[in-house]
C-alpha cells in the first residue's frame, strides 16, 4: 500500500536506466532535498548542526568516496585517512601558497591531489588482491601520516603542527557559522551523492562491477583492467580528498594530520561495510549510525546507571558494540542497512496482499 | 663507518624481528588452517597478556596463572569458531577479513572492559637493561631471551605439525577442505584446535612483549607490525614468519639509524610497509609462499 509504480511504462532503454524510474522515487528524492535545505536548517540548532550534522555530511562524504573503492570495484582499501589527509594538506597549501584562490577551488585541488596520490597507491591492485590489497594501502597509511608529522614544509612551518583553517568565503558571505557551514556541505555531499549514483550506473560503474564480481571474467570480455582499476583508486580517493578538505576547514577549524589516523580509516570502512557494500544510500545510513551510536551509548549509560559509568567504560563497551555489529552485518545482512531498507520496501510494496 | 655499531644495531634487529615473528606465528597458523586472516591476532595478544598479568596480580603463583589463561583462550577459541566462523563458512574470503577486523574491536573492548585499561608492570625476573658484551658491541639480554623462546615454540610447532595425528590434520585441512572432510577430518574440531593454539602463541607472545613494553593497549597495535612481515615471509609458512621477522626488524632498525636521520627519523613506522609493498610487487606470495593460483 505503500507506493504502486503501476502504469509507468518504460518505452525506451534510457528511460528504463534513468537515474530515478518510477515518479513517486522522484518525488520522494525531491521531498527529502527540500527537508534537507529547508526544514533542517529552520529547526535544528547550532548543536544539532555543528556536532552532529556537518561531521556526519563530511564522513559520508568519505564514505562515499570509499565505497565506489570498496562496494562497486571491490577494491578494498584500509588508507582512507590518508587520502583524506592529502585532501585538506593539499588545499591547505595552495590556499597557503597563493592567498587569493577561493576555497572550493583549494578543495578541488586537494580532491585532485588526493586522486593522484591515490592512483599511485593503487598501482598495486593491479598485481594483488584482497587483503594483500589492503596491506598495500596501509602503507600508504603509515606513509602519508608520516610525511605530513616529519616535513614542515606541508605545516608551513608551524610549531605545533597544528593550523587554523583559513577563513572561508563565498560571494562575499563568510562561512563561520554552523548553519552556513551546513548549506556549504549539504550542497557539495549531494552533488558528490549524484555524481556517483550516476556514475555506478553508466559504463564505467557497470565495468567497476564486473572487476568486483570477477576480475578474470570482466577482463575476458573486454574490461580494461588497469584503466578501470586505477580510476575506481582516482574517483574514490578524489572524494575522500575532498571529505578531508571539509573535515579539516568545515568540522574541525584545524589541519592536523592526527585528525586522519589509522582509527579513521577503520571508522570509514565499518560505515561502508554497516550501511552497505555498493550503494550511495549506504554510505550515509552507515555513517549516520557510526556517528549516532556513540551519542546514544552514552546517553543510554548515563540514564541506566545514573551518571556513574565512566566515560572509559562507555568507550570500551562502545568498541565491543561496534564490533559485535560488524559481525553481525556480515553474519546476517552482508549488503547492510542499505539491504534492510530495500527490503522494508519491497514489503511494503506489496503489503497487505501477498502478492 | 662503525662496524661494532653496525653490529649491535644488526643483532638488535634480528632479536626484536624475532618478536614480531612471535605475533606473525599467531597469523600464519589460522591462515594455513583455514584460510582466514585473522585481523584480530593483536586483540588476542593484549588480551592473553592482560589476563595473564591481573591473573599475577592477585596472587596466583605463575604456571597456575599461565594455566588458567591457557583454558581461557581455549574457551575464547570455541566461542569465535562457534559465533563468529561458523555461520560464515563459504563466504568470500574477504568478508571473513572484515569479520576479524570486527572481532578485533570487540575483544579490545572486552579485553579492557573485564580487566582494565592500566599500563601493567609485568616482571619475569629478567633485567630489561643488562646487556651482554661482545667486543664493543652490546646486546640485550633480555631479547636474546625472548628470542630463544620464539625459537623454541618454533621448533615445538613445526614438529608438532609434523608428527602428531592433529598436526597431519591440520595440514590436511590446510591443502584442501573438501577433500579433508572426505577422508573424516573434523573441520569445526580442527578449527577450534587452531585458533587455541594461535590463542597459546599469542599467550606467549603477550607475556614477552608484555614485560617488555608494560602490558597495555599498545600491544594490540603490534600487530600491525606483524602484517609485513607475514607479506614478506609469505601467508602459508611458519619459516617464512621467523625469516620474514628478521628482515623485517634488521631492515626497519638498520633503516632507522642509517636513513633516518636524512629524512626526519622515526621511519620505522612505515618502512617495513615499504618493503612489503615491494615483495608483493615482485613476488605476491612471499618468499616462503605457496604459489598463489587463480582457478576460474
Amino acid at each position: 500500500m505503500f507506493y504502486r509504480e503501476a502504469g509507468q511504462f518504460k518505452t525506451s532503454y534510457k528511460k528504463d536506466q534513468a537515474i530515478l524510474p518510477i515518479f513517486q522515487d522522484k518525488i520522494a528524492m525531491v521531498a527529502m532535498l527540500l527537508f534537507c535545505f529547508i526544514v533542517i536548517p529552520l529547526f535544528a540548532n547550532d548543536y544539532w548542526l555543528a556536532s552532529i550534522l556537518v561531521p556526519f555530511l563530511a564522513l559520508s562524504l568519505a564514505a562515499l568516496g570509499l565505497n565506489v573503492l570498496t562496494g562497486y570495484a571491490g577494491q578494498i582499501s584500509l588508507g582512507t585517512a590518508a587520502f583524506m589527509a592529502v585532501g585538506a594538506f593539499a588545499s591547505f597549501n595552495l590556499q597557503v601558497r597563493i592567498p587569493e584562490i577561493p576555497f572550493l577551488v583549494a578543495f578541488l585541488w586537494g580532491g585532485l591531489c588526493a586522486a593522484g596520490v591515490g592512483i599511485l597507491f593503487g598501482l598495486p591492485s593491479l598485481r594483488i588482491k584482497g587483503f594483500y590489497l589492503a596491506v598495500a594501502t596501509l602503507a600508504a597509511q603509515f606513509f602519508i601520516e608520516w610525511l605530513f608529522t616529519h616535513f614542515d614544509w606541508f605545516t608551513n612551518y608551524s610549531t605545533s603542527g597544528v593550523i587554523t583553517a583559513p577563513p572561508m568565503t563565498l560571494l562575499g558571505f563568510a562561512i563561520d557559522n554552523p548553519l552556513s557551514k551546513y548549506f556549504l556541505v549539504l550542497s557539495i555531499v549531494v552533488i558528490c551523492a549524484f555524481f556517483v549514483r550516476n556514475l555506478a550506473r553508466s559504463e564505467i560503474g557497470r565495468a567497476w562491477m564486473a572487476v568486483r564480481d570477477m576480475d578474470i571474467a570482466a577482463e575476458a570480455i573486454g574490461i580494461n583492467l588497469m584503466k578501470t582499476k586505477l580510476l575506481a583508486f582516482g574517483v574514490s580517493s578524489f572524494l575522500c580528498g575532498l571529505a578531508g578538505a571539509l573535515w579539516a576547514y568545515v568540522v574541525l577549524g584545524t589541519v592536523e594530520p592526527q585528525a586522519f589516523d589509522i582509527a579513521r580509516s577503520f571508522e570509514i570502512l565499518f560505515m561502508v561495510v554497516i550501511g552497505g557494500l555498493g550503494s550511495v544510500s549506504g554510505a550515509f545510513l552507515g555513517a549516520g549510525f557510526m556517528i549516532l551510536l556513540p551519542i546514544l551509548l552514552n546517553n543510554l549509560g548515563s540514564l541506566i546507571t545514573g551518571g556513574t559509568i565512566s566515560t572509559e567504560t562507555i568507550a570500551h563497551i562502545e568498541y565491543m558494540v561496534f564490533g559485535a555489529f560488524i559481525i553481525f552485518f556480515l553474519i546476517v545482512e552482508p549488503n547492510g542497512l542499505a539491504r534492510l531498507w530495500q527490503i522494508g520496501k519491497e514489503k511494503l510494496r506489496l503489503w497487505p496482499f501477498p502478492y | 663507518m662503525d662496524w661494532w655499531f653496525f653490529l649491535e644495531v644488526f643483532v638488535g634487529g634480528l632479536l626484536s624481528g624475532v618478536m614480531y615473528s612471535l605475533v606473525a606465528l599467531g597469523f600464519v597458523l589460522i591462515f594455513k588452517a583455514s584460510g582466514v586472516f585473522n585481523f584480530a591476532q593483536g586483540a588476542m595478544v593484549l588480551f592473553a597478556a592482560l589476563t595473564f598479568v591481573r591473573l599475577l596480580e592477585m596472587g596466583i603463583p605463575m604456571l597456575a596463572a599461565i594455566g588458567v589463561t591457557m583454558v581461557i583462550m581455549v574457551i575464547l577459541a570455541i566461542a569465535i569458531e562457534r559465533i563468529v566462523l561458523r555461520p560464515l563458512v563459504n563466504q568470500d574470503l574477504i568478508i571473513l577479513f572484515m569479520a576479524t577486523i570486527g572481532l578485533n574491536y570487540f575483544i579490545e573492548g572486552m579485553a579492557q572492559l573485564v580487566w582494565d585499561s592500566k599500563v601493567h608492570v609485568l616482571d619475569l625476573g629478567i633485567d630489561e637493561y643488562d646487556a651482554f658484551e661482545i667486543g664493543e658491541a652490546f646486546i640485550n639480554k633480555f631479547d636474546v631471551y625472548a628470542a630463544l623462546i620464539a625459537g623454541g615454540l618454533v621448533l615445538v610447532l613445526s614438529l608438532f605439525f609434523r608428527y602428531t595425528v592433529i598436526g597431519r590434520a591440520l595440514r590436511a585441512v590446510a591443502d584442501d577442505h573438501q577433500a579433508a572432510l572426505s577422508v573424516g577430518i573434523p573441520l569445526r574440531t580442527i578449527w577450534i584446535y587452531v585458533w587455541s593454539t594461535a590463542g597459546i602463541v599469542a599467550l606467549v607472545a603477550g607475556i614477552v612483549w608484555g614485560s617488555k613494553l608494560g602490558v597495555q593497549f599498545a600491544i594490540s597495535s603490534v600487530a600491525l607490525k606483524a602484517i609485513p612481515v607475514l607479506i614478506i615471509g609469505g601467508f602459508t609458512s611458519v619459516p617464512g614468519a621467523i625469516l620474514g621477522g628478521l628482515i623485517v626488524g634488521c631492515g626497519e632498525k638498520l633503516a632507522e639509524v642509517y636513513l633516518g636521520g636524512f629524512v626526519g627519523g622515526a621511519i620505522e613506522n612505515w618502512f617495513p610497509y615499504m618493503l612489503a609493498l615491494l615483495v608483493l610487487m615482485i613476488r605476491p606470495e612471499g618468499i616462503f609462499g605457496e604459489k598463489i593460483i587463480e582457478r576460474v
